[in-house]
């Protein structure tokens, strides 16, 4: 064990740093592909249908109890996986050829990009509390949002590289509807920031900071959660998280009732799973970075931190275990607000774009400029 | 074996030419605005390596998120073929040539004789400025810069309103 960790500790580190990236997208990308089968299980359990539960492999069916993995649509997903690899990925005749390839390419540069910035969880060494982090730096919210604005490229690339109406027109709406949202989504965090950046701290953007000070024990002011505290930009976050990640009700680009398939029409087989793919990236860092803002990240409850339970279950003198729990909480926190996005896609009806644009800009753009002032005047007198 | 961060500048200073003379040199527009974003991110790689992060972020977040999508924008709505330019005529090339050559002379004179201004910030003599140093400064020493620009920007936006409404009887601009 420990001469694993020494020889791989003695690679260079530009090798480490690129084999510690590797490692997040391969643990993202299925888990990407493994939100698609839950998708489908959830619709179906929503409006009341089995779903995907007959496939499986013909040499495995002979298992006793393999039924239970297919009744659960395991092998659904390896289906899904090979059809989309393997099924001819016709390119028409119409479209711009180079960028039409290069669209699905370029939508998983920044879904795959944001995740350096995001700590995935957290580790004590010798009684510290330390980030699980791919890049550990000062700006870091700031650059989940600059890189994830990189997305509106795939979609405008698309949409006018595939050289048809319905397409361009997705892509046109997609782009008015993402720039609008992220001028919310960006006010939306900065009471946080204000309050965790208060005089005389180092100043930060760092996500893993804005976890540790909902990381209080017992009924301390910094147990809460910033969810608590700060309902309105939690909420305000959340409506631009669903309009950001396309996700109905806010899905215009591809509105399958107006625009057949929106920006994606023209695509198909490989190409258009990698679109796929890359929504559910997004929604994935976006639930992440949520949880860390506003439902305090790793820890297991409010008054309840890490470094607590590590104390209660023993292990806190074992970095690897407190690592994995800490990723494991965190990663059911994700899990359980990927759930609440399928929720609701199931649940709601799509809006109307004129109402998308009008929500965006009138509704809660004001709101929160308002939620931003209050929570400036109401941190500056506590905090004075 | 030598350093990794000389490799990643040559890499990145290279990048960042090639997509420059990328945006100059291709007919289709589209390209250009495309190759205008790589360019960008080139810029915000190197100012990473000068552990100026909060600049590469936002270089990235402004300029190669909001703005070149703009141009790409403008583009596809005027022309759904991307644009395709004429070929470059010699007043062109002759004034591109003139600029590349006072640019250069002016680089170098200032690389030259380089002595930073006795009130530049001594951001640089620490080791990694810190988001809030940028703060403090902006909100303190820079404040009348700041809003000074941020009002030339307000008055450009309503200029555009302005000038992109169209008046028909004048009623409306009253």
């Amino acid at each position: 064990m420990s001469t694993i960790a020494e020889y791989y500790f003695g690679l260079p580190l530009l090798l480490r740093m690129v084999l510690q990236g590797t490692a997040v997208i391969l643990v993202l990308f299925p888990a990407a592909a493994a939100c698609s089968m839950a998708e489908r299980k959830i619709s179906a359990w929503i409006q009341g249908r089995p779903g995907p539960n007959r496939t499986v492999a013909p040499f495995l069916a002979w298992i006793p109890g393999i039924s239970i993995l297919r009744n659960l649509g395991l092998f659904q997903l390896a289906a899904d996986g090979g059809k989309f690899t393997f099924k001819e990925d016709p390119v028409p005749g119409h479209v711009n050829k180079f960028y039409f390839i290069l669209a699905p390419i370029v939508s998983m540069i920044p879904a795959l990009t944001t995740v350096a910035v995001v700590p995935l969880g957290a580790y004590i060494s010798n009684g510290q509390l330390l980030p699980i982090i791919l890049a550990d730096v000062d700006v870091g919210l700031l650059a989940v949002f600059a890189v994830s604005s990189l997305g509106v490229y795939s979609i405008i690339l698309a949409g006018w590289a595939s050289n048809s109406k319905y397409p361009f027109l997705g892509s046109v709406r997609a782009s008015a509807q993402l720039v609008s949202y992220e001028l919310s989504m960006t006010l939306s965090v900065l009471p946080v920031f204000l309050w965790i950046n208060a005089p005389g701290e180092h100043g930060t953007l760092n996500l893993f900071d804005v976890v540790q000070k909902q990381s209080g024990t017992g009924f301390a002011w910094d147990s809460v959660w910033f969810a608590a505290y700060m309902p309105v930009s939690a909420f305000i976050f959340l409506v631009a998280l669903f309009a950001e990640t396309n996700r109905q009700p806010f899905d215009m680009p591809e509105s399958e009732a107006d625009l057949v398939g929106g920006f994606h029409t023209e695509y198909g087989a490989f190409k258009w799973s990698l679109f796929f793919v890359a929504e559910y990236c997004h929604m994935i860092v976006g639930s992440g970075v949520f949880c860390l803002l506003f439902l305090g990240g790793w820890n297991p409850l409010p008054g309840l931190p890490l470094a607590l339970l590590a104390d209660w279950l023993g292990i806190a003198g074992v970095p690897l275990l407190t690592g994995l729990l800490g990723i494991g909480i965190f990663a059911g926190k994700v899990a359980s607000f990927i759930f609440f996005f399928m929720w609701v896609r199931w649940t709601l009806p799509r809006f109307r774009y004129d109402q998308v644009m009008n929500i965006g800009w009138k509704k809660l753009l004001p709101l929160a400029i308002a939620n931003l002032v209050f929570y400036a005047l109401a941190i500056a007198v506590i905090q004075k | 074996m030598t350093d990794p961060r000389d490799l990643l500048f040559s890499l990145f200073a290279v990048f960042t030419v090639a997509c420059a003379l990328g945006v100059v040199l291709n007919r289709n527009a589209v390209a250009s605005a495309l190759s205008l974003l790589l360019c960008l991110v080139g810029v915000a790689g190197l100012f990473a390596l000068l552990d100026a992060f909060l600049l590469a972020v936002l270089m990235v977040f402004v300029y190669a998120g909001a703005v070149v999508a703009l141009f790409l924008f403008i583009i596809m709505l005027l022309d759904v073929k991307g644009g395709e330019r004429k070929p470059f005529g010699a007043a062109t090339v002759v004034a591109g040539t003139l600029a590349v050559g006072l640019l250069t002379t002016g680089v170098l004179t200032v690389a030259r004789a380089a002595t930073p201004a006795k009130d530049a910030p001594q951001l640089v003599a620490q080791n990694f400025p810190k988001l809030k140093d940028y703060a403090e400064l902006l909100f303190t020493q820079y404040l009348l810069p700041v809003q000074v620009v941020g009002f030339l920007l307000l008055i450009a936006m309503l200029g555009v309103i302005v000038l992109s409404k169209r008046h028909e009887g004048l009623e409306d601009i009253k």
